[in-house]
């Protein structure tokens, strides 16, 4: 095969794999206080930041790498990462959109998002972030008139102080988790939401991710608040450039829903994931979290995790608000040398909580899928439900699925149930299909929508056609 | 004589090394209807999925040769997708549920890719619901049934008539119903024995595996083969189905 052709294969493979020609502006590699600083001091950020980071870094120093997940991979030399990595800004920087550095706009043209006001999609608000930094913010004004603040957690630093100081680390403080404590030390942007008391935010937020640098580590960090009474759909998508290195991904979210509020947040996950023999591709190693604080509010995670070379993952909910709930539908795909190990955690305190697990794994290839959730009852946690679901699904023999229950319950008054499956795709089931006129790439296709559809259903409508795209396309190229 | 639509030729077929079929003969041709009747274990579900192509049985000898434009083709060549695009059949004896599918999704899905196959222009969502409910018709059956997944939690009956659901909506030219009367009380059997009547027309074939007689007075046969361990050995017309009710294979088995 000559050289044009493996080109165009990988381009159907992955057609998320190039790279921007941008001129960027880089820390050296490495971390240090002084990098910190540095990071610090070029966001402008306010004096208690750089403290929260110090402290953050200083902690992180005494802790070791968890090792209990299902993956395996080389040590991480953390001191061979690029912790900051931004396109250049040309003078002042643009007042508009439509200013933007033409390559990044048409960088987030071909991957699906215009940036720019004539082409931008009506009815989701996007925050692109590129690389360390958010380029960009749609749609602010509609936001604005309804008093949503929906920016870059850095514009939100220094705008809208008081929220980010009160609200940040509330969910996952800096100690909670190895990679939960890198980020808090380094972590250079994201996206922040405030949803005011009684609003229901009158469009989709979303928050697109794209490593574009190579040696570069992308560190983000999302806050999203919703007042009184509030609702918002916020979604969130990621994709990488094909390299031969792997390069770490260390995200933080933190959700914050007071009384009778609701968030949903979903995620269609699409880093690159390393080629066929396992080389290159996204470390994922991201924390979670969402704290229920009011009463009857809700919190809910909907994630369609098909890319990333590894995936540590474990979004979870806090319910302390009397009759809150919170849920996690997922769909991890893996295929290839892929690595998944995501699931959730359920922390019911608050009377009359509720909860819901649904997950659903597929493995192909040679991959390692899976799933790890803990459902946890406290004391305080009178009348507490949880409903749990976890199966697999199994596409050749030489993947694996696994399932990893903890159930911990300290009240009798808690009602839990739980179901797991694991199942192959038979063949006597792929007969039935072919033999309607189906091919094998339909009828596999057709397997796994329907082994998927309860998590599907969760996602808004435009996700939902993206992520079962997405997944075809995959099976297309890891089946047959 | 009219050319015929399938030409089975001393088919031999071992399933995980165990011979079923040995040097079977049949020809179907277009308009007719042929009953296969044998004792269990005779060898005529094996007979339904070899035409099907599932791929655990396996062809050791005799040719399997279809009519496609005109032209007898090699049916092993044929995937059993682009079998059933071409007009292949079978209505399965156990059919299988397909979770998370929604029947008229799945039905949907069959029938465009045979569209696609043939270049005509696929249905989209509204045209379909439309010309499923034609089809409905055909085998009585409730419109609910087209929003519950493919076979889950279908009773044996309702399966049997979703199979002949499907039938109704791929029009097929060459139909093999692998026991579909069993497990159909009698009003089931009407029904569905209706519906395969209104299917039958002059261009297809339909090949009809039965243990039991009482199908054949519903849908009358042509032919009727006895198939007995892995070859026919008596073919006669309905009559034959009758004394077979009567007088039990042993007759024909020595």
């Amino acid at each position: 095969m000559g050289d044009k052709n493996q080109a165009l294969d990988l381009e159907r493979d992955y057609k998320y794999g190039f790279i921007t020609d941008i001129e960027t502006d880089t820390v050296p590699k490495g971390l240090s206080e002084d990098v910190i600083r540095l990071i610090s001091a070029k966001k402008n950020e306010p004096e208690w930041m750089l403290e929260y980071r110090l402290k953050a870094y200083r902690h992180w120093l005494t802790m070791e790498e968890p090792a209990w997940a299902n993956v395996r991979y080389p040590k991480i030399d953390f001191n061979d990462i690029i912790y900051y990595s931004a396109p250049k800004k040309r003078g002042e920087g643009p007042k508009s959109l439509d200013e933007l550095d033409p390559e990044l706009l048409r960088t987030f043209e071909k991957l699906g998002i215009p940036l720019s006001e004539q082409k931008r999609i009506s009815g989701v608000a996007v925050d692109a972030v590129f690389d360390s930094v958010s380029v960009g913010t749609t749609h602010k004004e509609t936001l604005e008139k309804h008093g949503v603040v929906f920016c870059s957690i850095s514009e939100a630093m220094r705008e809208h102080e008081g929220l980010v100081r009160k609200y940040l680390g509330s969910v996952v403080p800096v100690s909670d988790n190895f990679y939960a404590a890198l980020n808090a030390a380094v972590f250079t942007d994201g996206s922040f939401v405030y949803i005011p008391k009684g609003v229901r935010c009158p469009i989709d937020l979303s928050t697109y991710f794209r490593i574009n640098a190579s040696e570069t580590g992308q560190f983000e960090r999302t806050l999203v608040v919703a007042d009184e009474g509030s609702f918002v759909n916020y979604l969130e998508g990621c994709t990488a450039p094909q390299r031969d290195e792997n390069q770490l991904h260390a995200a933080v979210v933190e959700l914050i829903a007071l009384d009778d509020a609701e968030i949903k947040y979903s995620t269609v996950q699409n880093w690159y994931t390393g080629d066929k023999e396992g080389r290159g591709g996204i470390y994922n190693f991201v924390t979670k979290r969402g704290k229920c604080q009011g009463r009857n509010s809700r919190i809910s995670w909907t994630q369609v995790e098909s890319g990333s070379a590894i995936t540590w993952k474990y979004p979870s909910c806090l319910l302390l608000g009397e009759n809150s709930q919170g849920a996690f539908y997922s769909v991890a795909l893996t295929h290839d040398h892929m690595q998944a190990d995501t699931g959730t955690k359920m922390i019911h305190v608050g009377r009359n909580t509720r909860s819901t697990i649904i997950s659903k794994g597929i493995s192909t290839g040679h991959s390692r899928n899976s799933y790890r959730g803990q459902v946890k009852i406290m004391p305080s946690a009178a009348g507490a439900r949880n409903y749990s679901q976890c199966d697999s699904m199994l596409v050749g023999d030489s993947c694996s699925a696994s399932t990893y229950p903890y159930i911990e319950v300290k009240n009798d008054t808690a009602v839990l149930e739980h179901e797991a499956t694991t199942s192959r795709i038979s063949e006597d089931q792929l007969f039935y299909l072919r033999s309607r006129g189906l091919d094998t790439e339909q009828a596999i296709s057709i397997l796994v929508q329907g082994f998927c559809k309860d998590v599907f259903k969760q996602l808004p409508l435009e996700f939902s056609v993206e992520a079962v795209k997405l997944i075809e396309m995959k099976l297309e190229n890891s089946v047959g | 004589m009219a050319q015929a639509l399938l030409e089975i030729k001393n088919l031999s077929v071992a399933v995980e090394g165990k011979k079923v079929l040995k040097g079977l003969d049949l020809t179907i041709r277009p308009g007719e209807v042929h009953a296969i009747m044998g004792p269990n274990g005779s060898g005529k579900s094996t007979l339904s999925k070899v035409v099907a192509g599932h791929p655990a049985y396996e062809v050791t000898g005799g040719t399997l040769r279809y009519e496609v434009n005109f032209q007898m083709r090699d049916l092993l060549e044929m995937e059993p997708d682009v079998r059933a695009k071409e007009g292949v059949f079978l209505a399965f004896q156990y059919p299988i549920e397909v979770p998370g599918v929604s029947n008229s999704a799945f039905l949907r899905a069959s029938f465009n890719s045979i569209l696609k196959h043939q270049g005509a222009q696929e249905l989209d969502e509204a045209q379909f619901a439309q010309f499923l409910e034609k089809k409905l018709e055909v085998v009585k059956m409730d419109p609910r049934f087209l929003d519950r997944p493919v076979n889950v939690g279908f009773s044996g009956g309702e399966k049997k008539r979703n199979e002949i659901l499907q039938m109704a909506v791929l029009s097929p030219r060459l139909a093999f119903l692998d026991e579909t009367d069993s497990g159909l009380d009698i009003d089931a059997l009407r029904i569905v024995a209706e519906g395969v009547n209104r299917l039958r027309t002059k261009e297809n074939g339909i090949v009809l595996v039965t243990h039991y007689q009482r199908l054949l007075d519903h849908i009358v046969p042509d032919f009727v083969h006895v198939l007995a361990d892995g070859r026919i050995v008596e073919t006669g017309d309905k009559s034959l189905a009758r004394r077979l009710e009567e007088r039990g294979y042993d007759w024909l088995v020595k």
